[in-house]
């Protein structure tokens, strides 16, 4: 897996090679996936255990949000409970700040969880009989920090998630964003330098879910907390995430960052995914720019003074407004020198997400001439 | 255990072929009778309960007796059910000048079996909510003690500690346990597996997630399982009353020796108006938080009223 090895170092959360069996064959399956490669479908016939988390390895750095995407029953939600061991793996490790954490008795996992993790859960799962102030104070009193001390605390934590004056309610007096606002006070009350969310704006409708994610971004710049964020919604993975994680019946099948996912996807699975996303504001100008060398020995030296000009790390989205009232493909500079050009058709492939499917086309057309090029690409 | 000498017969073989199960239940009652010194002890430990709530509850004259029963029921379950309660107690004061006198009597017993059951029950309600075996092996001890004939277990348990209110307690605990244990298994089981997950992901101890999140959660069940377990035990008393233990019970097991119709009515609305008592009231602490309007309890009824009075903040 990416970076699983590079990152180990100052990875606050770590997962090596984890593995979830669900059944009470378990342990067999288990030797028998070791020993002999089972697959899902052998598991389960032979063993008749269900694969949770197939083999699952990743690492979040100090103040990442991590997001893992996946559609319901990919295992995502199993696997965020290993990260405070909410659910025992079958096999694999799981450190946090370097601690593995399978190896901790009760007292010692409960204080990890108490001072450690903040969770958020899909269904708020809020105490139906405690106001909110003493919901967001629970943690704090079950570590038995005295009433005066966690009530000032919760009622900080309610403030920053704009909450306050709503301490004395009940959470069936709130809606549904509103819970989860108190869910994540809660989270951040005992100020964890981990948070846990388990699809935590599912369940609200898309403007308050924006809403909240706005409000959530805006919280985690302050904070910089390393979170492991759990969506089914790849538009929600890349607003929020450093990275995202790809998973798949239980199964990671790519790590990137957002622009990779989208414009690299690793199998057919991911491509469907990212098909439908929007790449102006992901993919730059380093992805679909041709090296300058292979541009000028195919086309000639390029004529800079009439060209708009963009910088490497430019998104397509600029690239488009630099480009709208030239006929002249856009030169791309780094570090004062030119290092690739854009031509229309590559931009347009781009916002298309379809950038090297023309690589062929292009290798047919070196010897053609530009003005051949822009008439194919208005009959495209 | 009269055993026919007859031939093995597949066909009826159960002429041939028993469980000395009578034999067995015999044993029993010998070593009830071999041991009757070893239960002294326990037997005048609950005669002095017994005893000490009965001269309490007699010992208060029946107007004061109004007033707390008025007052405790307008805390439980509201005003209205208070009036209710009191216009009950009222009309069974009027029956019959011996009325009051009884109803403590049969209050009594029923008093220190409820407070008994609730002790005995809830725990094993945990431990059966918690625990798919022990609720597993719980379910047919349980079915056995609600549906099997009084009279069966009434000459067992009269064997081993006598004659009295103790055997009667025994016997109200024996019909009367299973309701509580039953619905506070219930209620633990219903609560939302959700938050027992969050409340376990902030840190919180199994003894922990017990007191504040699953037993809170599972109060209005368990209320309805103490309601019915003050019902049941309710219903004992005229049976309890064979062997020997006073009250309203006595009353009617007295009047029907005699053909006493008139006496007899005054027994059984007696029993009829306690249990209407006792249900309303008990029923108001079933109420969830919700259904209360997420006030404390001390928020409402006379206390709430007397600490508004002397100006204490309730709001929270």
């Amino acid at each position: 897996m990416i970076n699983a090895s590079d990152r180990a170092g100052d990875a606050v959360i770590e997962c090596r090679n984890l593995w979830k069996i669900f059944g009470s064959r378990a342990d067999e399956a288990m030797q028998a996936v070791k020993t002999h490669g089972l697959s899902k479908t052998e598991i389960r016939d032979q063993f008749d255990c269900v694969v949770g988390v197939q083999d699952a390895s990743f690492s979040v750095a100090e103040g990442e949000i991590f997001c893992i995407m996946g559609l319901s029953g990919s295992g995502k939600s199993t696997l965020i409970r290993h990260v405070n061991r909410l659910i025992e793996p079958t096999s694999g490790e799981m450190f946090i700040e370097g601690n593995d954490i399978n190896g901790l008795g009760a007292a010692a996992l409960r204080e990890l969880r108490a001072t450690k993790i903040g969770m958020v859960f899909q269904n708020m799962a809020l105490l139906p009989h405690r106001n909110v102030r003493d919901n967001v104070a629970f943690a704090l009193e079950v570590r038995g920090i005295s009433k005066d001390e966690r009530f000032a605390i919760a009622d900080r934590a309610l403030e920053s998630v704009e909450l306050d004056g709503w301490n004395d309610r009940y959470p069936d007096e709130l809606s549904g964003g509103m819970q989860q606002r108190v869910g994540l006070a809660r989270a951040i009350a005992a100020d964890p330098h981990i948070l846990l969310m388990d699809e935590p704006f599912s369940a609200l409708d898309p403007l308050i879910r924006r809403q909240l994610q706005d409000q959530f971004m805006q919280l985690a710049a302050e904070m910089r907390k390393t979170t492991l964020f759990i969506t089914h919604d790849l538009d929600e993975a890349i607003r929020i995430g450093d990275r995202i994680a790809i998973m798949k019946d239980g199964a990671l099948v790519q790590i990137g960052t957002p622009e990779e996912i989208v414009t690299e996807p690793a199998d057919e699975y991911v491509s469907d995914f990212v098909a439908g996303i929007s790449k102006l504001n992901l993919v730059t100008a380093q992805k679909v720019m041709e090296p300058i060398d292979a541009y000028e020995g195919r086309m000639g030296p390029v004529n800079q003074s009439n060209c708009p000009v963009a910088d490497l790390h430019d998104s397509l989205d600029s690239l488009v407004d630099a480009s709208i009232d030239s006929d002249q493909p856009i030169v791309v500079r780094s570090d004062g020198k030119n290092v690739g050009v854009v031509t229309k058709r590559a931009l347009l492939r781009g916002i298309q997400g379809r950038m090297h499917e023309d690589d062929d086309v292009l290798q047919r057309q070196q010897t053609q001439q530009a003005s051949e090029d822009e008439r194919e690409l208005s009959r495209g | 255990m009269a055993k026919k000498s007859t031939e093995f017969d597949f066909l009826d073989p159960f002429q041939s072929l028993n469980i000395p199960i009578a034999g067995w239940a015999d044993g029993i009652k010998e070593w009830a009778i071999s041991n009757r010194e070893n239960i002294q002890p326990i037997k005048n430990q609950l005669n002095w309960m017994i005893n000490h709530i009965e001269d309490g509850l007699q010992a208060v004259p029946p107007v004061i007796m109004l007033v707390i029963v008025g007052l405790l029921a307008w805390q439980m379950a509201g005003r209205r059910v208070a009036i209710i309660v009191l216009a009950c107690l009222i009309c069974m004061g009027l029956l019959d000048p011996r009325a009051w006198g009884l109803a403590m009597t049969t209050l009594s017993i029923v008093v220190t079996s409820v407070i008994l059951c609730t002790i005995i029950g809830v725990p094993l309600g945990i431990l059966a909510g918690k625990n798919n075996i022990f609720q597993t092996s719980m379910r047919p001890v349980l079915d056995t003690m609600q549906t099997i004939p009084a009279f069966v277990y009434l000459v067992p348990v009269v064997l081993l500690v006598g004659i009295g209110n103790v055997s009667g307690v025994l016997v109200t605990i024996i019909f009367a346990l299973p309701p509580i244990v039953r619905l506070t298994a219930l209620g633990i089981r219903q609560v939302n597996p959700s938050v027992v997950e969050a409340a376990r992901a902030f840190g919180a101890t199994p003894g922990q997630i017990l007191v504040k999140v699953e037993l809170p959660l599972a109060t209005p069940t368990i209320m309805a399982g103490l309601n019915q377990t003050i019902m049941m035990s309710l219903s004992m008393v005229v049976i309890a009353s064979m062997i020997a233990v006073k009250g309203f019970g006595n009353e009617v097991l007295r009047a029907m020796g005699r053909l006493d119709a008139g006496k007899a009515i005054v027994g059984g609305l007696g029993i009829v108006i306690i249990a209407i008592v006792l249900d309303r009231m008990s029923q108001g602490l079933g109420q969830s938080e919700r259904e209360r309007g997420h006030r404390h309890w001390w928020q409402g009824g006379p206390v709430g009223v007397v600490l508004r009075a002397i100006g204490k903040d309730t709001s929270h």
